[in-house]
């Protein structure tokens, strides 16, 4: 549960975030907007790259805002990005360790939940190959598995299905759909895919220019107009 | 410089086990045997570096001190221990992406620390040689609190200034020489060089080389542990990137004084043995310059392999050496070699000549074993190395 409460940002004289209010529950929930909405922005502030000029996060009970950026990780904070970020000298298995290391997990369960997690995403077979030796589909996947090992909360991610073939895209919005139920953490997706985000979320929140403009149950936000004339205004629906 | 490691992240992308893009025929018997231990320096060592590493060592215990003359002991002496001061600045450089232009000076300082305390107090050898360590170590740290925010050029312009401090430091006030006060220095003694006292039972050059190239194993175990342990793997992350480390939870600011202090840790060791080593160290031993011309050797040895620390105390030490004595040349042009040797390694290969030499050892481990049609062993990779540092030692 997050309760994101007049959430505003400025660059300079741009405001990427303009009075954000939201409320985040269990499950999945998905988060959309033409290019330059303050997606992004959004999950900077939540991992402590960006500070807001005003506003409050309140993430179960918790000032998330208050607290330094990678402590953020041990409350339960997890991340993907745009440009996928595993750490490409490091091995699948580290990848996921270096998570769990930093997350104040217990040391005594470190070895069988890296495993699970890598089991979760189906990469069990190419534990201790290096990430820079993988294609790009598994390297996001890899990303998936660092959130959710440990004990998560919150989970962030940022376009995981970015440049993924239509096949690719389907195996990681079935594995993306676990999450909620396996982690107890809430999900937040932000995708231009149209499909994944109706498959894999309950609830979508719509930005447009740091605003706000449509929020509530996925099927009847994707089909309120003025979604539709946010996204066909400056780009094409990708689905 | 940041386009330098740039440029080395982009092309040395393989895996702590020194495999490079397995192919899909080769994931299926990596399937059977899978390693699910928790990786660390355990699971990191194949047989074949664990032998080599046990046969480097063998021949610098054995051989090396029957073979040499006192000269060239004291050269190889000298590798060896430059090689422990490469291993520090390849951790920082190689693991952690972070350029230091101090590395010198430190080994300078961890020579006066250990001087000084042994004037002060009466500690066994061993203990000496930590605290140094330790003392060195804090003082390195401390040079580290700019890479905080800085990184790339920056940080070694400000590193390099406080090299230029602490020799600055060090040509005013000396080695320490029996003298009193906080800098030891007796002005009435005649100044040249100074040594420390060597443990009762390595008195001689030679068992001290021999005790030398023991505690640089040590240091070379120390830090093989924290690059394949939960450092390195912080260490890893805050290469790729700030941002990255960060989202992952490490405590960039804890992660990146410890890869200075434990680099700094290891120089002052280094300094500490040099101090008791044959002839003493002096004042001029330890130009400013000779930092830059360190990076470039760390460099051309290779950053991503611990063996690149021996070549690199190797093309330091020993080389010019080998060009003054024995082919008669000036040292000088070594400058312009490593020039070009630098250039090569940016530009062709960025594993330096270890990682030349790898690649060349699994070309030849390729044509044998595509002849009897086995999978190669991950061991390989490492094997050629130790013998070229051998010979060359």
């Amino acid at each position: 549960m997050i309760e994101v409460r007049d959430l505003t940002v400025r660059f300079g004289g741009v405001v990427p975030l303009d009075n954000m209010s939201v409320t985040m529950g269990v499950g999945t929930n998905g988060l959309i907007g033409p290019n330059g909405a303050g997606k992004t922005t959004f999950f900077n502030v939540l991992s402590g790259f960006v500070r807001p000029a005003s506003g409050s996060v309140t993430a179960f009970g918790d000032d998330l805002l208050k607290m330094p950026d990678f402590k953020r990780v041990r409350w339960g904070l997890r991340r993907t990005f745009q440009t996928e970020q595993a750490i490409a000298n490091l091995s699948v298995y580290e990848n996921v360790l270096l998570v769990h290391e930093h997350s104040g997990a217990p040391p005594a369960s470190r070895r069988d939940d890296v495993m699970q997690a890598v089991e979760f995403i189906g990469l069990g077979s190419k534990l201790n190959h290096a990430v820079g030796s993988l294609g790009a589909a598994e390297r996001r996947l890899v990303e998936v598995a660092r959130t959710v090992v440990g004990t998560p909360r919150l989970i962030l991610l940022d376009e995981p299905a970015a440049g993924l073939p239509d096949d690719e895209t389907a195996e990681l919005g079935a594995i993306i759909m676990q999450i909620p139920e396996r982690t107890g953490a809430s999900v937040v997706l932000v995708d231009h895919d149209m499909t994944l985000v109706a498959v894999t979320c309950s609830h979508v929140t719509v930005l447009d220019f740091g605003i706000v403009i449509a929020d509530g149950a996925t099927g009847d936000v994707l089909n309120d107009p003025r979604v539709m004339q946010a996204y066909l205004g400056t780009e094409e629906v990708s689905a | 410089m940041t386009d330098i490691t740039d440029r080395i992240d982009s092309t040395d992308r393989k895996g702590p086990d020194g495999a490079v893009a397995p192919n899909a025929a080769a994931a299926r018997p990596v399937e059977r045997s899978l390693d699910t231990r928790l990786p660390s320096i355990v699971t990191a060592a194949s047989p074949g570096t664990v032998i080599a590493l046990a046969v480097v060592l063998a021949a610098m215990l054995f051989a090396v001190p029957e073979v040499l003359g006192s000269f060239w002991l004291q050269v190889t002496f000298s590798a060896v221990v430059y090689s422990a001061v490469a291993l520090g600045l390849g951790l920082l450089v190689g693991r952690a992406g972070m350029f230091s232009l101090c590395q010198v000076p430190l080994l300078a300082a961890g020579a006066w620390i250990s001087l000084r305390i042994a004037a002060l107090v009466d500690l066994p050898f061993p203990l000496l040689l930590l605290v140094t360590g330790l003392l060195t170590g804090l003082l390195g740290a401390v040079i580290g609190i700019p890479a905080i925010r800085l990184s790339g050029l920056y940080l070694a312009l400000i590193t390099l200034m406080a090299a230029g401090a602490i020799t600055l430091l060090l040509k005013v006030f000396k080695f320490p020489n029996g003298g009193g006060g906080f800098w030891g220095f007796d002005k009435t003694v005649s100044s040249g060089a100074v040594a420390l006292d060597r443990p009762s039972w390595v008195p001689s050059d030679v068992s001290f080389f021999r005790y030398t190239v023991v505690v640089v194993a040590l240091l070379f175990l120390l830090v093989g542990w924290h690059i394949k342990g939960k450092p390195g793997r912080a260490w890893a992350s805050i290469r790729q990137s700030q941002v990255t480390a960060v989202a992952a939870g490490v405590d960039t600011t804890l992660y990146k004084l410890w890869a200075f202090a434990l680099s700094a840790f290891v120089t002052g060791v280094a300094g500490a043995l040099l101090a008791a080593g044959p002839g003493g160290v002096s004042v001029n031993q330890f130009p400013v310059e000779q930092s830059i011309v360190l990076l470039a050797v760390v460099l051309m040895g290779g950053v991503y392999n611990i063996w690149g620390a021996l070549v690199a105390g190797f093309l330091l030490r020993v080389l010019p050496q080998l060009l003054d004595q024995k082919l008669g040349l000036d040292p000088e042009i070594l400058t312009i070699l490593f020039g070009i040797g630098v250039m090569q390694v940016l530009l062709t290969a960025p594993g330096g000549i270890v990682g030349d030499l790898t690649k060349l050892g699994k070309k030849i481990v390729g044509l044998f074993t595509r002849r009897s049609s086995t999978p190669s062993t991950p061991s390989t990779p490492s094997t050629p190395a130790p013998t070229d540092t051998a010979a060359a030692a």
